[in-house]
């Protein structure tokens, strides 16, 4: 169970006012809030422990040190990888992406298959697609129907031994949906091909398990998930990452450097050229600690009552669509109002407080698949009540009230 | 009526409206009095970039003036496009370059005047003094 009055406590920025009301956050899709106990996490490491880490040896940068490896075994832990080496910090999402389709540069030749789901956020296609033309490696593209659902028989048709690699968001930004990322993932390696699962939006809802999801990369950002911007996580099996090469060359990911050669550092180091995030990292170590200690199961049970409040209320309003319609969705409701633009209804319920995204959401195949330019989208988290919902209902009556 | 007597009829109407509601309101309005853009000239080249919406403008010289039509696929984006047209349109290409737009802060819309603001406002500005422009160097 939720204790929904305690947990608001724990967000300084919920008791904000915009523009004369008090603030409704539905864009936790894009950044979720961040609660005290992240907020003084970040406080206490600049306040007492900031320093450079690896070999340092003075107290602070063990300290430092010590803090930063033990938020990558508490990361490792929740999304219960093997080994913490399997765990890499990125900046975030696109980052882990970039990281992946750079190594496989030196994988794939002329010919070769990659597939990508037609729901995918513009950073889960453009890596690959200039992995494609450096490679000469073909892009096929997984459909979706109506619902938002990928169209699975057409998967299989797709695969074949030419596959070499499979990507798919776990959950869709831009319409909530939930990928069958299981029969992605088995499917795939039946034919001897590699799959990264982009978790940016299922993280906040969902503690994935990457052994028991057999999946060879996942990629995250904290800040989706009560973390701070900037940093995020790059999971991928132990001999892939050891087959790929460095992605940036610099300090720490070395083991020797002459001007004859420069031999590697192993993992994790390999990939974490430079001073890294390093109170982004820790702050992350504590937002999946408050994330755990509030409880995925109840944050889902939760969210899902959200979702289905929200879409019931928002269904009575006429000439209003919602976009992804599946069974299995994230508490993300993605909307127009016939008649209306996005951008319009987005303009106005901000003047009401209340924070919604607005426009393609970095998918636009997915808003060209649906012939809009488009959507509202309201994205809800475990910090968000039925009565905001009734506020966002409020709004949206209002605007298509002025708009019509 | 020059550029400044325009902003400053607009000035007076938006200064009726006691809250934020009105004026949109109110802009809404101004957005169907909007001259449309012949659909011919609604062309990938005369879309402002920068828009969420899309927005469209055309320049054309006649008697040495500038006459601007335009449309957009969101209605607030139109109402604003209206404003400028109605403050910029039929002027001399010097005076709309010349021109200041301290008016659009003056009705309430300084919103919408934030460079990092989705919706090209400042795009649209740039554009329509971008056209004045090139029409000036053409008088020249």
């Amino acid at each position: 169970m939720i204790n929904i009055d305690k947990i608001r406590e724990d967000f300084p920025i919920l008791k904000r006012k915009v523009n004369g009301h008090p603030l409704v956050y539905f864009d936790n899709a894009a950044t979720s809030q961040t609660p005290q106990q992240v907020i003084d996490c970040i406080v206490d490491y600049y306040s007492n422990y900031n320093a450079n880490i690896h070999r340092g040896v003075h107290t602070l940068s063990q300290e430092a040190t010590d803090k930063y490896e033990q938020a990558r075994i508490k990361i490792q832990r929740h999304f219960n990888a093997k080994h913490s080496h399997e765990m890499i910090f990125t900046s975030g999402t696109t980052h882990g992406t970039n990281l992946v389709a750079h190594g496989f540069t030196a994988i794939l030749k002329e010919g070769d298959e990659l597939i990508v789901s037609a729901v995918e956020h513009h950073s889960n296609i453009v890596p690959w697609q200039m992995l494609c033309e450096r490679t000469g490696a073909v892009l096929c593209v997984l459909p979706i129907d109506d619902h938002g659902e990928l169209i699975m028989r057409e998967y299989d048709k797709l695969l074949s031994e030419k596959t070499k690699l499979v990507f798919c968001n776990h959950i869709s930004n831009a319409l909530g949906v939930v990928n069958p990322i299981e029969e992605i993932i088995e499917k795939a390696h039946k034919v001897g091909a590699a799959v990264l699962i982009d978790g940016a939006q299922a993280t906040a809802h969902i503690k994935p398990d990457v052994q028991e999801l057999d999946v060879d990369f996942y990629v995250a950002s904290a800040h989706k998930m009560c973390g701070p911007t900037g940093v995020g996580v790059l999971y991928g099996k132990e001999e892939w990452l050891e087959k790929l090469p460095p992605y940036q060359g610099g300090g720490e990911m070395i083991a020797e450097v002459s001007f004859e050669k420069t031999t590697y550092a192993g993992l994790p180091h390999k990939f974490e050229a430079g001073t890294p995030n390093i109170c982004g990292g820790i702050a992350f170590g504590a937002a999946i600690d408050y994330m755990n200690n509030i409880g995925f199961d109840n944050i889902k049970a939760y969210e899902d009552e959200l979702l289905h409040y929200g879409t019931e209320k928002m269904s009575q309003i006429e000439g209003l669509r919602i976009y992804g319609n599946s069974k299995n969705k994230a508490s993300l409701i993605s909307f127009n109002i016939e008649g209306i633009h996005p951008y319009d209804i987005g303009t106005i319920v901000d003047k009401l407080g209340i924070a919604v995204r607005t426009g393609h959401h970095c998918a636009q195949p997915v808003m060209d698949f649906f012939k809009i330019p488009g959507t509202v989208r309201a994205s809800f988290a475990f910090y968000n009540t039925k009565e905001e919902i009734d506020a966002l209902v409020e709004a949206v009556k209002k605007a298509k009230m002025m708009l019509s | 009526m020059t550029i400044q007597d325009i902003q400053n009829d607009i000035v007076d109407e938006f200064s009726m409206f006691d809250d934020w509601m009105q004026r949109y309101e109110y802009m809404i309005e101004l957005g169907k009095s909007l001259p449309l853009i012949d659909e011919k000239y609604k062309t990938e080249d005369n879309i402002i970039k920068g828009c969420q919406s899309k927005v469209w403008v055309h320049a054309e010289l006649e008697d040495e003036k500038l006459v601007f039509t335009a449309d957009s696929d969101a209605i607030i984006t139109k109402g604003i496009i209206a404003i400028l047209v109605r403050a910029f349109s039929n002027q001399s290409p010097k005076a709309i370059i010349e021109a200041n737009t301290e008016f659009i802060d003056q009705i309430g819309l300084k919103e919408h005047l934030s460079p990092t603001r989705a919706n090209g406002l400042v795009s649209m500005i740039k554009q329509l003094k971008m056209y004045a422009i090139a029409y000036q160097t053409q008088l020249n």
